[in-house]
Formats: structure tokens, C-alpha cells, sequence
């Protein structure tokens, strides 16, 4: 068993498109919540709310005409997001192409291609474009990023709704783990924001109306977003042997099902997901000559990136599922959500979080939940507010992200800084 | 859009856009005897011009025709042909 971390990071969000705009932007406390821009720059009067976080200043000038032809805005996320990571790990100078694996996490893609095509079905009966069919393919990114970084590895696209990033990279983990292959390109990326899409959210009455205020005592809702976040991950062998910059560790993933309801969250699945992963990274330190074990990290955690939706219901039961693994610890555990500086990007929001936490772990620095001043009394966490907060200066940090998505999925992975 | 028949200058000028758009390539150093290798048009290229091509001349391109397209200047005929057996 091989021992695993990250050593490069690429991401688009809407406060940053590069790890090191967006580890600015929470450092400073800039929110990318702002008033919806509609692709026809015609904002939809009968949505109930109008604050979405998008992606700015996308940057297409570097793609082929083939790349633009054929992909639309969620795949270009995805090979511009896996450019930067591979560019900062040296990822295929280092790998052979077929011994790395590529695992991207999305929701839902191509809703820009298809659904223009599908109003003037409705409404001209017209003929559809040829290409909406590998522009809106699921796994499109995926297979534009083999194309481009050249890797003939393992690849493979998971959806799994809000949990698709955390999935992939989770997954990712367990392959360069097992020596299935000795790197890989793993993250999620996701453009969902159309019209259709919007309506369908509105009507869902899960979005806040105002802002996306997580854990707060007066919470209304999410805030929906798009954004891609992909790490490079490789055994600490081969980053060592090249001395590469290693940001965190990947210690343990877990995963489960709630088995309860398509949209209704359940405290025992994330609680069953939270538990697994603790037993994993036991079985990571075990299989690696490390001491410690499950008792152990989870009296260590010293971070959460809460899911964190600002809905009532998610995160009253992520709260209660962090109460049920931690005991008495939980109210002790610094916590925070960052989807009010980021909104909510679905696959793309697992992520993009992982990739905060570990940079998070690698200045040992704690973002703050940006949009709500104190924590729900009715709450017990030691939510992060205000302002970032310093971690530990020495020593390893633990920490956990967490993913609950829509359909009881849930993806947790445990990161320690190196 | 005119049911007149376009002529082969206006034509080949529309598709030369068509594909310098596509490829993103300088409209100037496209001409009718360039080839579709030459231009790096792959299959889905060539599927994709096809529907532009029948969307603004509202036209049928066969299914078969396409594989004998090899030069600009072979669709810019075939338009023409289709264009004059519909007329």
C-alpha cells in the first residue's frame, strides 16, 4: 500500500481561477455570491431569487478550435482546471501515460449545448447541431483531458450529485493506494447555471433568496454555482524522489448511502460515511508502518470543511451526524463552510473543498464561513466565523471534508497536512 | 434567405467563413482547391460543416456524399448540384 498525496491543483471558481487567487479571496473575505449574469444576458424575471456565484474571466484562448467545438463551458472547466494541476506537478513528466488514472466528478454537463437545442426543437422544430451529442456527454470533460494531457490510463467519469468530486478524488485516493497506478488527475467540474436548470432549482424551494448562510440560525438556503477544482495525486514515493511541493496527504475515504430518500437527508448515512473513512486512514497508517488508529484520528480532527448547504435541513443533520461520530470532541472541532464564498457548484463543490482544505492545511490556515456572523445555537460546532483562523503552527493537522449530497450519497475524505 | 439560387462566389465565400470559424483559422488561406486534410477537418468536422452547409443553403447533403467531399471546392459544387435539382 502506497501512501498518497497532492502535488498540484488547478481550479475555476467564482473567487479565483487558480488555487492561489482563490486561497486570496478567502484570506480576504470576498464573496462570489452575486446578482445571476444569464448566458443571454437577460435575467429571468419569474426566478425568486437572483444571486448565483459564477465563474469570471473564463480564459478559452489557449483551447484548440477542436477543444471549443466540441466541448462547452463544463468541460472547459475541466481541461483548464487539469491543466494547472498537471502544470504544477509535473504530472506527465513524471508518469507514464498509462499509469495514470484520470477520475472527474460531474453532476450534469452539457446543459449549455443542450438546452438551447432543445427550445428550438419546441418552439421552431428545428434540426438539432450535430455536436450537442459529445458536448453534452457526461463523461466529455473526462475524455478532453485525456485528449489533452495525453494520459492513457484508467478514466472514468462518477456522478454521484453533490458528492461527484469528493467520489472521484476518494476513488482516485484507493487506485494510487493500491499501486493500480502511480498518479492521477481527480477532482470534479460543473456549469449547470441555465435557464431551465435555475427554474427547476426555484421551484425545488431550496434556494435562499438572499444569501447562503451556512449553519446560521436564520438560514434559507443555497446558493447554486459552478466551479472545477482538480488535484494531482501520486504516491509520497514518487513525489519525494523528485522533490516536489506536497500540499497534504490523503489519509482515508469513506463513503455510504443514506437508503432513506431522494432528496431528504439522513444523520446515520454521513455518520456511517464519516465512521469509514476514519477506519480507512487507520488502515493507511496500519498498512504504512504509521502508528495510530481509528481512536486516535478521530480525537485528532482539528478540521471540518462542512458540506454546509445553509439549508435548515442539511446542516441541522451533518451537525448531528459530526455529533454522533465525535462525541463530546464535536463542539471542539473548528468547522466551517465555504459555499457562502463559493455558492454551492453541486459535483464541482466536494472538489473544489478538497482542494481548500488542503491548501487550508498546507499555510495552516482555517477559512471562516463567510456570511454568518455566529452559529446556530441550536447547533453545537465551533463554527469558524469573521475571519480565517490559524491552525496549529506545528505538527500534523487531520482534517475532514464532507459531501451529503442530494439521494443520500455520502463521500468523506480525510486530508493531513505534510 | 433567398430561394434564388446562391452563386459559386457566395457560396464558396460562406462556406470558407464556415470553416475558418470552425477551425479558427485566417479566412485568406482557405481557397476551393484547399483540401480537408490540409485544413485538419476530421470526420466531425466534416458532419459539422455539413449541417451548417444544410441549415443556410437548406439543403440535404447524403449520407453518403460526405466520405467524397475532399476539398473545399467539392462542397462548394455539391451545393450547387443539390441547389439545381431542387430548383
Amino acid at each position: 500500500m502506497q501512501r498518497v498525496v497532492i502535488t498540484g491543483m488547478g481550479c475555476l471558481t467564482p473567487i479565483g481561477n487558480t488555487p492561489d487567487a482563490l486561497w486570496r479571496s478567502l484570506e480576504s473575505g470576498i464573496s462570489g455570491i452575486a446578482p445571476h449574469i444569464p448566458d443571454d444576458n437577460n435575467p429571468d424575471p419569474l426566478l425568486k431569487f437572483k444571486n448565483t456565484a459564477q465563474v469570471h474571466d473564463l480564459d478559452l484562448s489557449s483551447l484548440s478550435s477542436t477543444q471549443i467545438q466540441t466541448s462547452e463551458r463544463c468541460s472547459q472547466f475541466a481541461i483548464l482546471a487539469a491543466r494547472q494541476a498537471a502544470k504544477q506537478s509535473g504530472l506527465t513528466q513524471h508518469h507514464a501515460p498509462a499509469n495514470t488514472a484520470i477520475i472527474l466528478g460531474c453532476s450534469t454537463n452539457g446543459r449549455h449545448a443542450e438546452e438551447p437545442e432543445i427550445a428550438r426543437v419546441y418552439r421552431d422544430n428545428a434540426r438539432v447541431h450535430p455536436l450537442s451529442i459529445p458536448r453534452s456527454m457526461a463523461s466529455n470533460g473526462l475524455s478532453q483531458v485525456a485528449i489533452d494531457q495525453n494520459i492513457t490510463g484508467p478514466a472514468f467519469t462518477i456522478s454521484t450529485a453533490c458528492a461527484s468530486g469528493a467520489h472521484a478524488i476518494g476513488t482516485a485516493f484507493h487506485m494510487v493506494r493500491s499501486g493500480m497506478v502511480s498518479a492521477a488527475l481527480a477532482g470534479a467540474h460543473e456549469a449547470p447555471l441555465t435557464r431551465t436548470f435555475l427554474r427547476a432549482w426555484d421551484s425545488m424551494r431550496v434556494v435562499s433568496p438572499t444569501q447562503c448562510r451556512p449553519f446560521s440560525a436564520d438560514r434559507d438556503g443555497m446558493t447554486l454555482a459552478e466551479g472545477a477544482g482538480i488535484l494531482t495525486l501520486e504516491t509520497l514515493a514518487s513525489a519525494k524522489a523528485r522533490n516536489a511541493t506536497i500540499f497534504a496527504e490523503i489519509l482515508g475515504f469513506g463513503m455510504s448511502a443514506d437508503a432513506h430518500h431522494i432528496t431528504q437527508p439522513r444523520a446515520d448515512g454521513p455518520t456511517q460515511a464519516i465512521r469509514a473513512c476514519l477506519e480507512d486512514a487507520a488502515r493507511t497508517l496500519h498498512a504504512t508502518d504509521q502508528p495510530g488508529d481509528t481512536q486516535s484520528l478521530t480525537e485528532q480532527i482539528a478540521y471540518i470543511n462542512a458540506h454546509g448547504t445553509a439549508t435548515q435541513t442539511n446542516d441541522a443533520v451533518e451537525a448531528a451526524a459530526i455529533a454522533s461520530v465525535f462525541g463530546h470532541l464535536a463542539p471542539h472541532i473548528p468547522i466551517s463552510s465555504t459555499k457562502g464564498f463559493l455558492g454551492h457548484s453541486l459535483g464541482g463543490s466536494s472538489a473544489i473543498e478538497t482542494l481548500i482544505t488542503a491548501l487550508a492545511l498546507h499555510h495552516r490556515r482555517l477559512p471562516f464561513t463567510y456570511g454568518t456572523p455566529t452559529c446556530d445555537p441550536a447547533i453545537p460546532l465551533d463554527l469558524i466565523t469573521g475571519s480565517p483562523r490559524p491552525a496549529a503552527a506545528e505538527g500534523p493537522i487531520l482534517a475532514l471534508t464532507n459531501s451529503l449530497a442530494f439521494g443520500g450519497l455520502n463521500a468523506i475524505l480525510c486530508l493531513r497536512s505534510f | 434567405m433567398s430561394d434564388t439560387p446562391a452563386t459559386a462566389e457566395s457560396i464558396t465565400n460562406t462556406i470558407i467563413g464556415f470553416i475558418a470559424a470552425q477551425k479558427t483559422l485566417d479566412p485568406n488561406i482557405i481557397t476551393p482547391a484547399s483540401t480537408f486534410d490540409e485544413l485538419q477537418m476530421d470526420s466531425l468536422d466534416k458532419i459539422n460543416l455539413s449541417f451548417e452547409v444544410e441549415e443556410r443553403f437548406k439543403i440535404s447533403i447524403p449520407d453518403n456524399a460526405l466520405d467524397s467531399l475532399r476539398t473545399v471546392g467539392d462542397v462548394v459544387a455539391g451545393v450547387q448540384r443539390i441547389q439545381s435539382e431542387n430548383s
